[in-house]
């Protein structure tokens, strides 16, 4: 079972350390990992999609909210929760190919954002499920290269992940 | 310190400790702490110079394990830091509150291989409570006050601050901070009530509970709370090792020790309460054995500081998170209030009470010097010692036949198992309580591990008795070896190697051996009547071993005797 944690930590240097280094240490597997500035620039937000069952995502927590750099975890539902991941593709075309990359783009509303002569690079946003569905079209076209940011996430409605 | 003044990061580190009450530091200089030293130098700080970095985490252990203060210790950069990390690591693991200090080599050189430098943040991440590289000057006397606060509260330990040489001759304007704010550090004290009310009703309902309680009613000071709680439902009390001293050896409701060495009749009464009340504890391996067969008809209420703590190893039913002396104080209010004067347990009392007298922790004394006998005279004649132990066959002992009485005398290192810790821990309890008598109780191969100390000790004119179980083995490896491995005693034999007597000579301590069961005492009395740090070599029966005993993987009810040897 994924969870999806939403993490504030203090913006120093080392923090990123002391969480990931928890969670090998402990035996807890990260699938995906991203980290950014908050609108306070002391903090910064971690967003961490954990695999485990209820047992494991309750210890998970609970060490990581006994590092000193760690203002709050919270688990976001599932189901009341925005997720998004940003990936690039970079893609071979020829002359034949090329239109029915495009098509594929369109359909799931992605975006080309470089256009060189044998390739391209297709610029995607979405859920995981999403951007696994493109990979695969694009596969056959072959993937030169790819990168990902890894999710974020975010309650819906009035909720929010506090700061204090 | 009112006014603000000007002065080097080193000054402004002793300012610091002096603000933070520490009155002894134990340590060993190196280059890039130069300038602290040179600040120690007329400092009324009590340094002690020890002789291996590793001796100054333990004695910092021992102090403030002795005496419920923050232990400070010293060490410069590189391999003056990487010494230290096993005192760190046990420190970890046992939530000991202790503030360790290192010299880094300058800002400019960090991260470029400099002469003796080691990334000792990074090293001790995964055994610090916290710890600190400081950047700027300015920020050193923050450091050091959240450093001290961060160790000493909720579940405290150790904290470790690295101080590049350049931040320690950097000057500022020194104004030590009044409070600390940290977002991200607010440890609970005062239980949630309700749970404490639900604790209570189980408590008021049971018919078999038993209390098993650990170093959390040392460290928060809970003994009287637990007496009271323990005396108005009429429990049995079981002690694990770090709590040895929580609750007296000596009340009737004590049934001793759990798990892997302890009592049969605690392990007996844990397997059939109908409610296990755990009090600062941390179901340990060593004292659940077999999880899932453990304490098979209990509901369990947990009560500890740390809420990671709760549901970790086993199921708890009713956890209540926060500091023990708060908790049990309201506890007993309720369980008072239910239960009016009644008590439910007297047919229980009476099936354990039975198992008490039936099981009682035995060996056979005869002419021959047994391990068991020195433990049982020097408990019998030095009973409001501090006792220290090193690791192994050498600490059950201590731990079973002693008769403790009272918090913060019995120290030893129970989670990382470190041999080599008791010599030194011994020296940092010493001079935290100069007035108690200290002893180490060590085996020869533990003793060997520390045994440099004896300069720091005889120095320092710090007379702590190390009274050396001496079988010739590294005991307990070879107890397994003779149980589980066909005797095939693979280098654990260490006989011969050492004549302890002139090993303490040779330092100028005074060295003692005894042999025979009559000498015992008379030895004990010359130790502790000569004012001196010692050493007795208590030549002991080789092949003695600890009993009872719960195999590995067992469940703590299949606790068997060990073969007697006469």
């Amino acid at each position: 079972m994924k969870h999806t944690l939403a993490i504030l930590v203090e913006n120093k240097p080392g923090v990123l350390t002391r969480v990931a280094g928890l969670f090998s240490r402990r035996g807890y597997n990260i699938e995906s990992l991203a980290v950014g500035v908050t609108d306070n620039p002391e903090i910064s937000r971690m967003t961490i999609v954990v695999s485990g069952d209820d047992h494991v995502l309750e210890q998970v927590s609970k060490q990581l909210n006994k590092l000193i750099d760690v203002i709050r975890v919270s688990d976001l539902a599932p189901d009341e929760t925005i997720e998004r991941e940003l990936a690039f593709f970079k893609v071979k075309v020829d002359k034949g190919n090329r239109s029915e990359i495009m098509q594929i783009v369109d359909v799931f509303r992605a975006q080309i954002v470089d256009v060189g002569v044998k390739s391209l690079i297709v610029a995607v946003t979405g859920t995981d499920d999403k951007i696994e569905a493109i990979e695969q079209l694009l596969r056959n076209f072959g993937i030169i290269e790819e990168a990902r940011t890894g999710m974020i996430a975010m309650n819906r409605g009035s909720k929010i992940v506090k700061q204090d | 310190m009112g006014k603000n003044t000007r002065m080097t990061g080193a000054r402004a580190l002793i300012e610091s400790l002096y603000a933070e009450k520490v009155d002894v530091i134990f340590g060993y200089p190196g280059g890039v702490l130069l300038p602290i030293y040179d600040a120690l130098f007329d400092a009324d700080i009590k340094h002690i110079l020890v002789r291996h970095e590793q001796a100054a985490a333990h004695a910092a252990d021992g102090y403030a394990r002795a005496t419920g203060k923050v232990g400070v210790c010293l060490a410069t950069s590189g391999p003056g830091a990487t010494n230290l990390v096993t005192g760190i690591a046990n420190a970890y693991m046992d939530s000991v509150p202790m503030v360790a200090i290192t010299g880094q080599v300058p800002r400019s050189m960090l991260g470029n291989d400099a002469f003796q430098e080691a990334d000792i943040t990074g090293i001790t991440l995964p055994i610090t409570k916290h710890n600190y590289l400081v950047q700027d000057v300015e920020d050193l006397p923050r450091i050091i006050k959240e450093a001290f606060h961060i160790a000493s509260t909720g579940r405290p330990g150790p904290v470790l601050v690295d101080i590049p040489k350049d931040v320690t001759t950097d000057e500022l304007d020194f104004k030590y901070p009044d409070k600390v704010d940290l977002r991200g550090y607010k440890p609970t004290k005062a239980g949630h009530r309700q749970q404490i009310k639900r604790a209570a009703e189980a408590i008021s309902k049971a018919k078999k509970p038993v209390l098993y309680v650990g170093g959390g009613i040392i460290i928060s000071d809970a003994s009287p709370e637990l007496l009271e709680l323990a005396e108005t439902i009429q429990a049995p009390v079981t002690t694990t090792l770090l709590g040895k001293g929580a609750f007296p050896d000596t009340n009737p409701l004590c049934v001793g020790m759990p798990g892997m060495h302890g009592t049969k009749y605690a392990n007996f009464a844990i397997q059939e309460c109908d409610l296990l009340i755990a009090v600062g504890v941390r179901f340990d391996d060593r004292v659940t054995g077999k999880i899932d067969s453990f304490a098979p008809n209990a509901k369990i209420i947990h009560i500890d500081v740390d809420p990671a703590e709760i549901s970790k190893n086993v199921r708890v039913d009713i956890p209540v998170v926060g500091n023990a002396k708060s908790i049990l104080k309201l506890l007993v209010e309720f369980v008072k209030e239910n239960l009016q004067g009644n008590v439910n347990t007297k047919e229980w009392n009476k099936k354990w009470g039975k198992w008490k007298k039936e099981y009682v922790l035995h060996y056979v004394p005869d002419n021959k010097l047994k391990p068991q006998y020195i433990i049982e005279q020097i408990s019998d004649m030095y009973p409001d010692s501090i006792i220290v132990t090193e690791v192994g066959q050498n600490q059950m002992w201590a731990a079973q036949y002693f008769k403790f009485t009272k918090p913060r005398t019995f120290i030893s290192s129970g989670g990382l198992g470190t041999m080599g810790y008791g010599f030194p821990a011994a020296m940092g309890a010493k001079m935290g309580q100069p007035d108690k008598i200290v002893f180490d109780i060590a085996g020869d191969g533990s003793f060997q591990m520390s045994s440099q100390e004896l300069a720091t000790v005889v120095q320092n004119e710090i007379p702590v008795i190390v009274a050396i179980l001496n079988n010739g083995f590294l005991g307990m490896v070879r107890q397994w070896q003779e149980l589980f491995f066909d005797r095939r005693y693979s280098h654990t034999c260490i006989d011969n190697s050492v004549d302890f007597v002139k090993l303490a000579e040779a330092y100028g301590a005074l060295g003692l051996r005894v042999t025979k069961p009559d000498e015992v005492r008379p030895a004990l009395k010359k130790a502790v009547d000569s004012g001196r740090p010692t050493v007795i070599d208590f030549v002991v029966d080789k092949e003695e071993n600890v009993s009872p005993m719960v195999p590995a993987g067992a469940a703590i009810n299949e606790i068997l005797d060990l073969e007697v040897k006469a």
